[in-house]
Order: structure tokens, then C-alpha cells, then sequence
């Protein structure tokens, strides 16, 4: 990372947020809060919504909006887990990894994953497809043991219902169902 | 047995509007209207109604903490940072039932004079942030929330605010830290938030289960809500229970609800061949209740506390017997080392030395004095003076190590569990060390952590 923060004055002209995403932080989400300051997590949050991650022109322009040091704004970024610096997969295959979860089984989930997509858990499949992560509580010990899929949560699951939400993710067909 | 949260779960439309005003929504706001605000926190303190988070401090007595004097704002902040493990109940009253929650948001601020409320929701509750933007459209639409509402002078806006993944953003002043765009490392009390929390200003953090049983205290009145439960704990309570049981779910009981019948008849029982061992009381932080205990146990404030232990948020984990304690201690003292903020020493680097001492017990690789050294790294931890703790009731001679060494009681929430584990489950962590190999040297235990490490513990970041 380094060298990242080094030309904080300019934004790279390579960087273009949509009109769209732009309108809404300055126009919906910066208007939300007393102090420009606030609106640091919901603006980094829109540009990732678009971009799917968050690259260095994307902090520059965040400091810019928040009027923030991009060194403040860098380590607010870092300090949170869903804020990806580098392109993930389509899917990210999120598996909750603590007390119930592992209780239940959480480990032959992870193992059936990394199996099935010859990937360790940090990777992402060649295909760009897939990322496997390891994560703590998602508060939903009753479908233990569960996975979050981008914004869906899938549980209880069994190594073979992973099989099936696999061939699902891959298919666009919904097979195994999302719970709330 | 009434049901205060979740009476309209089951219901259709639930989650809308329409749905909330079938089922008498928005009743308990305009009896709040009609009452002055002191009067609309009386009530509510003579509900005996505590705080559903995880520390049980008296609701209404925490409203009048905060400084109306000093002419600043005063803000709401909404604790749905859920993430304490073995919760889930902030997640189901969102889905099903988004505008108990602002209701009660809206009656809050009323009573303490705020008008700009915050609800701080955990960045992996994607469809729950949603959920809860479209009600508070909805509300603001039928005037509900916004300006001068329902025809009233008071007015009040309410903002949905996204985390990021960061456990320790539940903390209430990491929260306000967070909501501010800093990391969401936790400050040191006092001041505390009633006097100045978020921009400097009177701050109240309420958990989303706390505010969602204000709409029935006022159609109903305080003094019904404190006939409910136990004298002390008065109420409902939503209970999550995990684990191996034949129902996981969450239940609403009346406080002094007793566990065991809670986990056999609520939630069917252990599953098959299964027997229970122990017991995570409420929430991972808390200290574990053995099988005995459990038996012994009712769900209040003060029953949990006579057992050495504490209600917490109400997250019940049923524990096998086929589960060791070597690896359930591993397992949280993991999740503690990741969340970890990072500003205390004690916390940051012990949480971490806990987590490879506890995978080298694990992995055979423990040494003789790996408990004591444990017990002593927990003791050195502790946020909280040791004084008439329940956690006295278990852990013997106080070394006079503990309290004041951490700015947040995180560092306590790991040492507690692991010390409970130590105490009541010595002989599994002996029998764990006993095996050990001998061979294995000092050094060797730093690659055992690595190799925890690339089998993903802390896979979260690496994908960065």
C-alpha cells in the first residue's frame, strides 16, 4: 500500500463514479448529518455498491466529499471488514465461523467449499466468480451452521445443500432459499 | 403471558405500515402526546424496564441522566450493531416488526427532548437496512416521524446508519466514535454519553429490544409492564437459543422464566444422543453455566447473577457433551483477538497471547502452568475494579490484579468466559495439556498459531 497516499491533492481522471452514485452522496446521503465527517462509512458504502471495491482514487474522492485528510479516511477504511481494496469475486462466500456455527459444523461447510472450488479460504476462484471468507457472528445462530452469500443469509446448512447452492449461484436458479 | 415484542410477528404485513396500524400501531405515540415528556419517562421508569443490550441498566433512569441543560442537541443512537455471538434477536424484531422499533424510537425522543435519532445497524444486515429505510419512509409519509408530528410541535428525524463489520461498534461509545467517521474504538468514561456523546453532545444508546417494548409500557402503562416477571427484572424478554436443540429459535418469556424449561420445552430439547454439558447464558461474553446450574437457573438479572453469572443480552448456547472446552474457549478467544480494537495493550495483546496459548492446548502442544498463565493474562485484562462481582462466586481468591485496565469491559467479555471455562471445566484442559507431546519447544507455538491463521481466523482481512 504504499505510495497510496502519497499524491493526496488530485483525483486520477481514471476514476469516474457514476452521476448517479455522486448525486446520491451529495445530494441524499452528506444532507443526512450534522458534520460532513459522519457521512464517511455511507459514502465509502455507495462507491463500493458501484465499483465493488475501493481503490485509492475512490479514497481521494471520499476525502475529498467528507473533507477529510485521506489519511483519516484510509484508516477508517481499514479498521472495518467489509471494505475490500481489491476486486472480489462475484459471490462472496462468507462462512460464519464462531461458537454455535462451529458447534454445528461450520468446518465441513468450509471444507466442502474449499474442495469444491479449489480455492483456500482469501481466495478467489480464476473464473472470478467466487471468494471464500471465514467471518465472526453474523447474529443468526439459529440457522447455524450458516453462510452469508453477498447479502443473503443461507442456513442450516449440510455439505450437500452447499453442493446445491453452488450449482444455484452458478445457475441463476434459486434451489436452496434465502432466510431473512 | 403477554407478548410485548413479538406479538405481531406472525402476522401479515407485519413489516408495513399498514400492517403495524391494524394491530394498534402508533397507539402508544399518541398516548406519549398526550402526557408531557417527564411524565412519559416517569412512566417508563416505573416500568422497571432495563436495558436490553447485554447491561441491564434501568431504562428511564438512564434517559434522566442526560443533560438537558446545556442547551446542545440531544441524540438518540439506536444500538442494532447486533453481533454479541449467540444473539439474534434484533434481526427478527427488524424484519418482522420495523416499526415497533420506531415507535418506540419516536416515544424515546419525545420524553428526552431529541430530535435527530441515528440507528446505528451492523453493515452485514444488508436486508434489515432496507427493511428499515422503507419504514421510516412509510412513517414519514403518513407522519409518523418528520415534521411536527401527527400535528404536534415535536418533530424528529431518523437516520438509518450502516456499520462496516466491527464488533466492537456495539460498545455504545465505539458506536458514537463510529457514527462520527473515526474507527470505532471505544472512549474513556467519564464523560459519559449523557453528557457528551455524539459531537460533544447529551447522548442516549438504547439496544433495539429495549425501545421496542416502550409502545406497549405506554399504551399500557408502566405499572402492568413491572407486574410482568420477577420484581427486579421486570418484563419480557426475547431468549435466542442455538446449539445442537431439536427447535433453535428465539422465544419471548416473561423474566424469571426458568432456562431448563426454556431449552427442554421451548426448544425441544438436545438432539438426538446428544447431552447438555454447559451452557452460554447470555451471550458469548458471559460466564458458562454448567448442566447443574442450568437446572438451578432462572432467566432475570438477579437469578443469573446469584449463579455467577449475568443475563446478558440473552443469547442461550446449548453446549454438548461431545464439544470440548479446550475448543470452545479457542473459538471465542479467537473471536475476541480479531475484534480486539487495538488501543489498550492489555486487550490487543492480551486477547491475541490467550487465543496461541489456547490453540497450542488444543493442538497438544500445551505446557505445564499454560493455566496458570491464562488465569493470570485474564486477570490483567479486567476493565472492571473487582469488588462484589457474581464472577467472585466462582473464581476463588481474587488475585487483586483485576479492574482499571482497559477503557472498554471488551478485554472482561473475554476474560470472564475463559476463566469460567478454566474453573468449572479444569480437568478437560488438564487432561488437554497432559496429553501433550513433550518434545514440542517453547517457539513452537507461534506456528501453530499461523498455521490457525491460514486456516482462516483471520480470513475476514485477508481478502482486502
Amino acid at each position: 500500500m504504499a505510495g497510496w497516499l502519497e499524491s493526496s491533492g488530485s483525483i486520477d481522471m481514471a476514476f469516474e463514479l457514476s452521476e448517479k452514485t455522486d448525486k446520491r452522496i451529495r445530494e441524499e446521503i452528506l444532507p443526512r448529518y450534522p458534520f460532513k465527517k459522519s457521512a464517511i462509512l455511507p459514502v465509502l458504502w455507495a462507491i463500493q455498491e458501484e465499483k465493488g471495491h475501493l481503490c485509492r482514487e475512490a479514497l481521494l474522492y471520499a476525502a475529498q466529499v467528507v473533507e477529510q485528510p485521506p489519511a483519516h479516511v484510509y484508516s477508517v477504511l481499514t479498521f472495518y471488514t467489509m471494505f475490500f481494496q481489491q476486486p472480489i469475486g462475484r459471490f462472496h462466500l462468507q462462512v460464519c465461523k464462531t461458537a454455535s456455527c462451529e458447534i454445528m459444523g461450520c468446518r465441513q461447510i468450509t471444507d466442502r467449499l474449499r474442495q469444491r472450488l479449489g480455492i483456500d479460504v482469501g481466495q478467489t476462484t480464476a473464473d472470478g466468480l467466487f471468494t471464500l471468507s471465514q467471518v465472526e457472528c453474523l447474529a443468526a445462530c439459529e440457522l447455524a451452521p450458516m453462510i452469508q452469500v453477498n447479502e443473503d443469509y443461507y442456513g442450516p446448512l449440510t455439505p450437500e445443500k452447499v453442493d446445491e447452492l453452488l450449482e444455484d449461484l452458478k445457475s441463476g436458479r434459486q434451489q436452496v432459499k434465502p432466510c431473512l | 403471558m403477554p407478548l410485548i415484542i413479538s406479538a405481531n410477528f406472525g402476522r401479515p404485513n407485519s413489516d408495513t405500515l399498514a400492517g403495524y396500524l391494524a394491530n394498534g400501531g402508533y397507539e402508544g405515540l399518541k398516548k406519549a402526546f398526550s402526557l408531557k415528556p417527564g411524565q412519559v419517562m416517569d412512566e417508563v421508569k416505573k416500568s422497571g424496564l432495563r436495558g436490553r443490550g447485554g447491561a441491564g441498566f434501568p431504562t428511564g433512569v438512564k434517559w434522566s441522566f442526560l443533560d438537558t441543560k446545556s442547551g446542545k442537541p440531544i441524540y438518540m443512537c439506536v444500538n442494532a450493531d447486533e453481533s454479541e455471538p449467540g444473539t439474534f434477536k434484533d434481526r427478527h424484531i427488524i424484519n418482522r416488526d420495523p416499526h415497533l422499533l420506531l415507535e418506540g424510537i419516536a416515544i424515546a425522543c419525545y420524553a428526552v427532548g431529541c430530535r435527530h435519532a441515528f440507528i446505528y445497524i451492523r453493515g452485514e444486515f444488508f436486508k434489515q437496512a432496507k427493511i428499515l429505510e422503507r419504514a421510516v419512509a412509510e412513517a414519514v409519509a403518513g407522519n409518523y416521524l418528520g415534521e411536527r408530528i401527527l400535528g404536534t410541535e415535536f418533530s424528529l428525524k431518523v437516520v438509518v446508519h450502516r456499520g462496516a463489520g466491527a464488533y466492537i461498534c456495539g460498545e455504545e461509545t465505539g458506536l458514537i466514535n463510529s457514527l462520527e467517521g473515526n474507527k470505532g474504538q471505544p472512549r474513556i468514561k467519564p464523560p459519559f454519553p449523557a453528557v457528551s456523546g455524539l459531537y460533544g453532545c447529551p447522548t442516549v444508546v438504547n439496544n433495539v429490544e429495549t425501545l421496542a417494548a416502550v409502545p406497549w409500557i405506554l399504551r399500557n402503562g408502566g405499572e402492568a409492564y413491572a407486574k410482568i416477571g420477577t420484581p427486579k427484572s421486570t418484563g419480557t424478554k426475547m431468549f435466542c437459543v442455538s446449539g445442537p436443540v431439536r427447535n433453535p429459535n428465539w422465544f419471548e418469556k416473561d423474566m424469571g422464566y426458568p432456562l431448563r424449561d426454556l431449552l427442554n420445552r421451548d426448544a425441544g430439547g438436545m438432539c438426538e444422543g446428544l447431552k447438555l454439558k454447559a451452557c452460554i447464558p447470555g451471550g458469548s461474553s458471559m460466564p458458562i453455566l454448567t448442566a447443574d446450574e442450568v437446572e438451578k437457573a432462572n432467566l432475570d438479572y438477579e437469578s443469573m447473577n446469584a449463579l455467577g453469572s449475568f443475563l446478558g443480552s440473552g443469547g442461550i448456547v446449548a453446549i454438548p457433551h461431545t464439544f470440548s472446552m479446550v475448543s470452545l474457549a479457542r473459538n471465542l478467544a479467537s473471536f475476541y483477538a480479531h475484534e480486539s480494537c487495538g488501543q489498550c495493550t492489555p486487550c490487543r495483546e492480551g486477547s491475541g497471547w490467550v487465543h496461541r496459548l489456547l490453540v497450542a492446548i488444543e493442538a497438544g502442544r500445551g505446557r505445564p502452568g499454560d493455566l496458570e498463565l491464562l488465569h493470570d493474562l485474564c486477570n490483567n485484562m479486567r476493565a472492571w475494579a473487582t469488588g462484589p462481582q457474581p464472577i467472585l462466586k466462582w473464581i476463588g481468591k481474587d488475585e487483586g490484579l483485576g479492574g482499571g485496565k482497559t477503557i472498554c469491559v471488551f478485554s472482561d467479555a473475554l476474560a470472564w468466559p475463559i476463566q469460567s471455562y478454566l474453573v468449572k471445566f479444569r480437568s478437560e484442559f488438564e487432561e488437554a495439556i497432559a496429553k501433550a507431546r513433550p518434545s514440542v519447544s517453547v517457539g513452537q507455538v507461534v506456528p501453530g498459531h499461523a498455521e490457525q491463521h491460514s486456516a482462516g481466523t483471520r480470513a475476514g482481512a485477508s481478502v482486502h
